[in-house]
């Protein structure tokens, strides 16, 4: 498939509804995953320092234990529960995910149950928090040789680089859970590039038309969108010399004729079965 | 159709022109309620509202799967395949209440999730007395053997060289300032075990094994101390009061952690992949409720074993938790599945 080998790495999984339609869901990428989680860790160890030091503030005698005994279970709730709680909410989503516009959602399409969330962000204790806290102990105690560090940095790395190792990008505790994290970003309507007003100046010989396919209008569509000077000098240039057209110094003008016209079409030819995905076809 | 002498007039030049005008009013309109849904709740949306939704989602559907077919306007499709992947989130992916949730756990997954690993539940059982055994033999023929099995600092000068006073006063004397203190930290500790020997489990259950090994080694240890003393009976009701319960929590956490092992290396008649998200999900389940048997052993353990000091009293209530346990996890069933899914 042609639309195959332009974007061999996609994220994009195939995901029929009920109704029998394919979403073709995204999922997030290594990159987002990562940021997500970082920007996560930073909200929580800032919690924890800010509630410690409130909590040594207000340490008068007397209330000592009772202060304690809250902070020790804050501390088990913010490490155990910030995951969880927030992923069992209707967003499906840490703070951090919200940010980078992704949420878990389960494999099968079914509903995503509280034991899936909690399985998957208990295996975030040998993933992340078991590695980095014995190394923590050992250093403070000064007992961290070589071979505990090396066997904490080989553990977590084997953990940590897991969901590169697999095509859907999968954590441990995903593949526990049986879950995937999706991109869900809001994407606004964008404006209609041929209206209903929207009335061409230019005609283009059939020759100027047989030129691209699908793959080419939705680039031109992408240009058009962006409105970068330069590249729609460039692609105005290069459509022009192809096609053997005058330049009338209108590049924008030009390019929204061209794509109206191109986009008309093509269509046609859908209509009648007759798919040109790209300009090779 | 009829146009033929001004073809392009009124008529839209391409599909997607004819296709937002026919449709956006109803996007926009299901995009608003899918909005609502995510910042509030289900509650925030009126009743006609709720009968709009899934028509809306339905007509958005098939704009999606009309444009992909009609129409090359990438930005166009991008923005039905999101919009129509929100809503079908909300619609289909949305979670049950959560007091709902919560109820639900505590009467049917969380005893019927323990009931499924009742196997390895019984394993994990089996090889904590089977370790606390060895190591009171051990001991008692050669209390040397303590040292190599309990770390200093653990012991707390409860060791084989302790005189029979001392250790009475471990099992007797009252901590009174700092009882909330001792109780939250090992509630915290102890379930920060259990979910690492769930977490465990991934490894082949190996790690799960050994710590579950190690807990009765520990186990046999102490009591054999206490037991060359003349102590034995003492503190074993000392143990009992909470031990119970939290010896049952560690092994029921273990025996998740080996059930997700297990499903790794022996998946069955299902797909690897299946057989570990199944055993997954049950195992974390059990996992959960442990962590709430912790809570009752932290309490019984930090303040009713610090204010009862009467041992058949607490080996009584060490036998009531436990029998409440056994009755709740296995004997005392709900009907099944009244409430459906």
């Amino acid at each position: 498939m042609a639309s195959k080998a332009l974007t061999p790495k996609s994220l994009r999984r195939t995901f029929v509804t009920p109704e029998g339609v394919d979403l073709r869901l995204e999922l997030g990428s290594g990159g987002a995953r990562a940021g997500a989680f970082l920007i996560d860790l930073i909200i929580m160890i800032v919690i924890l320092v800010v509630v410690t030091i409130a909590a040594l503030m207000m340490a008068v005698p007397g209330a000592q234990s009772f202060l304690l005994v809250l902070w020790l279970l804050g501390f088990f709730v913010l490490r155990n529960g910030w995951f969880t709680l927030f992923e069992m909410g209707s967003r499906g989503a840490t703070p951090g995910k919200r940010l980078m516009g992704l949420r878990v959602v389960a494999r099968d399409g079914a509903r995503l149950t509280g034991a899936a969330v909690i399985a998957r962000n208990a295996m975030r204790e040998i993933e992340v928090f078991l590695p980095l806290s014995f190394l923590a102990q050992q250093t403070a105690e000064g007992t961290a040789d070589t071979f505990l560090t090396l066997f904490a940095l080989v553990w977590s790395g084997i953990f940590l680089f897991f969901p590169l190792f697999n095509r859907d990008r999968l954590r441990v505790g995903d593949l526990v859970a049986g879950t995937w994290v999706v991109q869900v970003e809001k994407v606004k309507l964008t404006e209609d590039l041929v209206g209903s007003a929207y009335r061409p100046r230019r005609t283009f010989p059939e020759s100027a038309l047989k030129l691209y396919g699908i793959y080419e209008l939705q680039t031109l569509e992408q240009v058009l969108r962006n409105e970068q000077a330069d590249a729609v000098m460039t692609v105005a240039r290069t459509i022009r010399d192809k096609a053997g057209l005058p330049d009338d110094g209108d590049d924008y003008g030009f390019l929204s004729d061209y794509y109206a016209a191109l986009c008309a079409r093509l269509e046609a030819g859908l209509m009648v079965g007759r798919r040109r995905d790209t300009k090779f076809d | 159709m009829n146009a033929s002498l001004a073809p392009s007039i009124d008529a839209p030049l391409v599909n997607a022109t004819r296709f937002r005008q026919a449709h956006s009013g109803d996007w926009d309109r299901l995009d608003a309620l899918v909005t609502r849904l995510e910042k509030k709740s289900i509650r925030s949306l009126g009743d006609d509202d709720l009968l709009e939704l899934p028509a809306l989602y339905r007509t958005t559907l098939s704009s999606l799967a009309v444009a992909r077919d009609t129409s090359l306007d990438k930005s166009l499709i991008t923005y039905l395949e999101q919009l129509c992947t929100r809503a079908y989130f909300q619609i289909y992916g949305v979670q049950t209440p959560a007091g709902r949730q919560i109820l639900r756990f505590f009467a049917r997954s969380w005893p019927e999730a323990v009931r499924a690993i009742w196997r390895e539940t019984l394993f994990c059982v089996v090889l904590t007395a089977g370790a606390a055994l060895v190591a009171y033999l051990l001991i008692r023929s050669d209390p040397s053997w303590f040292y190599s099995i309990i770390p200093q600092g653990l012991a707390g000068g409860r060791d084989p060289s302790a005189s029979a006073e001392y250790l009475r006063s471990t099992l007797y004397d009252k901590q009174k300032d700092w009882l909330g203190v001792f109780a939250t930290f090992l509630f915290t500790h102890n379930s920060q075990i259990a979910i690492f020997s769930f977490a465990l489990g991934f490894a082949f259950a190996v790690p799960t094994v050994l710590l579950i090994l190690y807990n009765g080694l520990m186990l046999g240890a102490f009591v054999a101390v206490f037991a060359a003393k003349g102590l034995g009976w003492n503190v074993a009701a000392w143990l009992m009061i909470h031990g119970t319960t939290e010896i049952f929590a560690i092994c029921i956490s273990g025996a998740a952690g080996i059930r997700i092992g297990m499903a790794i290396a022996f998946p069955g008649r299902l797909s690897r992949m299946d057989a570990v998200v199944a055993a997954g999900r049950t195992a974390a389940t059990a996992m959960a409720g442990t962590v709430i048997m912790l809570a009752v052993a932290g309490l019984l353990e930090g303040v009713g074993r610090q204010t009862i000091l009467n041992d058949g009293l607490r080996a009584l209530i060490g036998g009531a938790a436990l029998a409440g346990w056994l009755v709740y996890f296995y004997a005392w069933s709900w009907k099944p599945s009244e409430h459906g899914k």
